[in-house]
C-alpha cells in the first residue's frame, strides 16, 4: 500500500504528537512530587501510564481508520487516542483533572471517552476486546462498513475476555481487528513468564481468524498489515488478530522503581527508535525533505504545548459536579 | 511494650505470611506481581527471597484462573494467600469469589473446608479514578461465606492476616493502600505501630476502641479510622469527647462493641470510604435501631461516599470521601443538640 507524501509527513507528524505529549506528561506529573513522591500530590496525580515507544502501533493502525470507525483503547491510551484523532486540549484537560477535559475530569488518564471520534478505553485489563466487538456487531447491523479496532497488551491476552471476544467474533464473523502490543511487559511479568506460547497471533488458529505478527517496532510495517485487516473486515470477511512487537520507555507506571527491568534494556531499545526510523524511511523514499521533517515536528511539539497550556489554565470543575452524570 | 520495633502496614502483612510459611509448608501465595516485584503494595514482599518461586507465584493476568485455582488448591488441601491486586478487578473474577468460593462451603453441608485468604487493596484518596479506588467490602460482606478483615494499622494487620491464614473458611482480607506505609504515597503516622516479632493472632468479630470516649460514638474501618481519630483529637480541643470503634471484621461483625459504645454516648456516627446505599452504613444504623433505638439521644448520622462512582479530579475526590473536617462537623452537631 503505498502513502502519499502527505499521509507519510501526517503519521511522522503524529509520532511526534505523542512523544512530546508523553514527555511533556512525564515532566508535569512530577511536579508536586518532589522531593517526596507522593502519587496524590502535583497537577497530575493518581497512577501515569506513558506509551512513548509505543507509537507505530497506534499511528501505523489509526492511519486505516475514518472518524466512524471505533477503537478502544487500554490503562496506557493516549497514543491510540491522539491517532484516532481525539482532540488534544480535552485530552490533556482531562488528564489535569480539568471541567474542560473530555469527562469534565471525572474519568481520568485511564477511563476516556471522546463520543464524536468513537473513541474509549478502560483502566480494567482485557475489558476492550467486548465492547469493540459490540460496535462491530453495531455497524454490520447497521449495514455500514465501520469496524473496530480493539488494542491490548500482550498481559491482556491472558484474560478471559479476549478468548470469549475471539470466539465470538468468529462465530459472528464482526469487522473487527483485536491488536496485541507486546512491549514484552506486564508490569514486573515478562510474556515468558505469563503466556504459554512466544506469540500471541497464532491463537489466531484456534478461532479459525488469520493472526499475523509483526515483529518490529516499525510504523510502515505496522501500516502494511492492518491494511489487509482493515479491508478484509470493511469486506465483511470478519475479524483478524494482529501482535505488534513494541517497545515501553516509561516505567509501568511513572514512579516504577523498574528494579525488575535489566539496566541497559531501555537505552538499546531507544537505538532503535520508531520516529527516527520512519525519517529514515521516508527520506529513503525521497517523500519529504529533512526541513519538510523538522517542520512536522515543530508543528507536533507546538501542538502539544498548546494543549498543556489549555489544560493548565482550565478550571477545574466545583466540588458539587462530583454528584451530577451517573445517568444522563 | 517500650523499645518494641515499629512496622509498616505492608511489612507487617508480608511478616506474617511469612511466619505462617514457616510454619505451615501448605501457605503459598499466588497473584499479579506479588514474587519479583513484592506486590505492587508492598504486601508480599520479601517472600520470594525467602521462599522462592514454587511457593510465592506470579501469575498471568487470569483473575478467574488463578483465584478459581486457589480454592480447588484449598479444597485439596493447600492453604493458598492469593492477592487480587485492587479490590476493583473483582469484576473479572466474581463468579469464582461470588458464586464458588463463598457457596462451596454451605452447598457441602459444610463437609468441603475452602481455607484460601483472598487478600485484596482498596480505597481512595489519590486521585487513582472510579476504577481503582473504590473499598467494596459491603459488596463482599453481602455475600453469606466471605469472611471480612479490614485492619487500620500495623498491628492489627499483622494479627489479622495470622487468623486468617489459620481460619479453615474463606477470609477476604482487605488492605487501605494509604495506610500501608509506603514511600510512594501518604499515609497517617498512626499506622505505623509497635508489632511483636513473634507470631500472635487477632480473633475475628472482636471490635477495638481505638479512643475511649463518653459523648459520641464513631464507628469506622480503614482509613475512615484514621480519620475519625484525627477528628477525636481536634474535638478533644472543643471539650467533645468522642469514641472510635474500630470494627477490623464486618464478618463476623462485633454488634455488641456497638450497641455498648451508643447505650454509653447516645450519639452515633457511621463513617465509610463506601458507598452510602445498601452499605456498612445503613447495616449499623439498622443493628442500632434493631437494639439500642431507645438509648439514642438524636438520628443516627452516617457519612460516605454519595452514591457516585469515584471522580478522578481531585476537588471532586475530596467532595465524596469523607474528610476529617466532614467527621468533625457531624459530631460538633450530633453533640450541640
Ligand atoms: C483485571 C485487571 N487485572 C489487573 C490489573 C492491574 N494491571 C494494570 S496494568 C497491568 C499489566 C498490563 O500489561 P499489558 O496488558 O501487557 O499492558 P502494558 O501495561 O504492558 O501496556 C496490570 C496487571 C488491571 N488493571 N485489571
Amino acid at each position: 500500500m503505498k502513502l502519499s507524501r502527505d499521509q507519510l509527513l501526517s503519521m511522522y507528524r503524529q509520532m511526534w504528537t505523542i512523544r512530546f505529549f508523553e514527555d511533556e506528561l512525564a515532566a508535569a506529573y512530577m511536579e508536586g512530587k518532589t522531593p517526596a513522591f507522593d502519587i496524590g500530590s502535583g497537577p497530575v496525580p493518581g497512577e501515569m501510564h506513558l506509551a512513548a515507544g509505543q507509537e507505530p502501533v497506534a499511528v501505523g493502525t489509526c492511519a486505516h481508520l475514518k472518524k466512524q470507525d471505533t477503537v478502544v483503547g487500554t490503562h496506557r491510551p493516549h497514543h491510540f487516542a491522539i491517532a484516532k484523532g481525539v482532540p488534544l486540549d480535552k485530552l490533556a484537560a482531562e488528564i489535569f483533572g480539568k471541567e474542560t477535559g473530555l469527562g469534565r475530569g471525572k474519568g481520568g488518564h485511564m477511563h476516556l471517552f471522546d463520543v464524536e471520534h468513537n473513541f474509549s478505553c478502560s483502566g480494567i485489563i482485557g475489558a476492550g476486546f467486548p465492547p469493540a466487538c459490540g460496535a462491530a456487531l453495531a455497524a454490520k447491523k447497521m449495514g455500514k462498513d465501520w469496524v473496530a479496532v480493539a488494542f491490548a497488551g500482550e498481559g491482556a491476552a491472558n484474560q478471559g475476555s479476549f478468548h470469549e471476544a475471539l470466539n465470538l467474533a468468529a462465530l459472528w464473523q464482526l469487522p473487527v481487528i483485536f491488536i496485541i502490543e507486546d512491549n514484552s511487559w506486564a508490569i514486573s511479568v515478562p510474556k515468558g513468564k505469563s503466556t504459554s506460547i512466544p506469540d500471541n497471533s497464532t491463537r489466531a488458529a484456534g478461532y479459525g481468524i488469520p493472526g499475523v505478527r509483526v515483529d518490529e517496532n516499525d510504523t510502515l510495517a505496522v501500516y502494511e498489515v492492518l491494511g489487509e485487516a482493515v479491508a478484509r473486515a470493511r469486506r465483511g470477511e470478519g475479524p483478524s488478530l494482529i501482535e505488534v512487537k513494541t517497545d515501553r520507555y516509561y516505567g509501568h507506571f511513572q514512579g516504577d522503581p523498574e528494579l525488575y527491568r535489566p539496566k541497559d534494556e531501555v537505552s538499546q531499545l531507544k537505538a532503535n527508535d520508531p520516529i527516527q526510523k520512519l525519517a529514515s524511511q521516508i527520506m529513503a523514499q525521497g517523500a519529504a525533505t529533512q526541513a519538510e521533517l523538522d517542520a512536522a515536528r515543530d508543528a507536533a511539539k507546538a501542538d502539544v504545548a498548546g494543549a498543556m497550556e489549555f489544560a493548565r489554565t482550565s478550571p477545574y470543575p466545583a466540588p458539587e459536579q462530583a454528584l451530577e452524570n451517573v445517568f444522563v | 511494650m517500650a523499645n518494641e520495633r515499629e512496622l509498616t502496614m505492608a511489612k507487617a502483612i508480608s511478616e506474617a505470611i511469612a511466619q505462617e510459611m514457616e510454619r505451615d509448608p501448605r501457605v503459598f501465595v499466588l497473584g499479579e506481581d506479588v514474587a519479583v516485584y513484592g506486590g505492587i503494595f508492598g504486601a508480599t514482599q520479601g517472600l520470594v527471597e525467602k521462599f522462592g518461586p514454587d511457593r510465592v507465584m506470579d501469575t498471568p493476568i487470569s483473575e478467574t484462573a488463578f483465584i478459581g485455582a486457589a480454592t480447588g488448591a484449598a479444597a485439596a488441601g493447600m492453604r493458598p494467600v492469593v492477592e487480587l491486586m485492587f479490590v476493583d478487578f473483582f469484576g473479572v473474577c466474581m463468579d469464582q469469589i461470588y458464586n464458588h468460593l463463598a457457596k462451596n462451603t454451605y452447598m457441602s453441608g459444610g463437609n468441603a473446608r475452602f481455607p484460601v485468604v483472598l487478600m485484596t487493596a482498596m480505597g481512595g484518596g489519590y486521585n487513582d479514578a472510579a476504577q481503582h479506588s473504590q473499598v467494596l467490602y459491603g459488596l463482599f460482606a453481602h455475600v453469606p461465606g466471605l469472611k471480612i478483615v479490614v485492619p487500620s494499622n500495623a498491628y492489627d494487620a499483622k494479627g489479622l492476616m495470622i487468623s486468617a491464614i489459620r481460619d479453615d473458611n474463606p477470609v477476604m482480607y482487605f488492605f487501605h493502600k494509604g495506610l500501608m506505609g509506603l514511600g510512594w504515597m501518604k499515609y497517617p503516622e498512626r499506622t505505623i505501630t509497635p508489632v511483636p516479632e513473634k507470631a500472635y493472632t487477632i480473633p475475628f468479630g472482636v471490635a477495638d476502641i481505638k479512643r475511649p470516649g463518653k459523648d459520641v460514638t464513631i464507628v469506622a474501618l480503614a482509613m475512615m479510622v484514621q480519620r475519625a481519630l484525627d477528628a477525636a483529637d481536634e474535638l478533644a480541643q472543643e471539650g467533645i469527647d468522642a469514641e472510635v470503634i474500630d470494627l477490623r471484621t464486618l464478618v463476623p461483625l462485633d454488634r455488641d462493641a456497638v450497641i455498648n459504645s451508643v447505650k454509653k454516648t447516645h450519639k452515633l456516627i457511621v463513617v465509610d470510604e463506601d458507598y452510602k446505599g445498601f452499605g456498612m452504613t445503613g447495616e449499623i444504623a439498622a443493628i442500632v435501631a434493631e437494639s439500642a433505638l431507645d438509648y439514642l439521644d438524636a438520628p443516627v448520622k452516617r457519612l460516605a461516599v454519595p452514591n457516585v462512582p469515584i471522580p478522578y479530579s481531585r476537588p471532586l475526590e475530596q467532595f465524596v470521601i469523607p474528610s476529617v473536617e466532614a467527621i468533625g462537623n457531624a459530631a460538633r452537631q450530633l453533640v450541640k443538640k
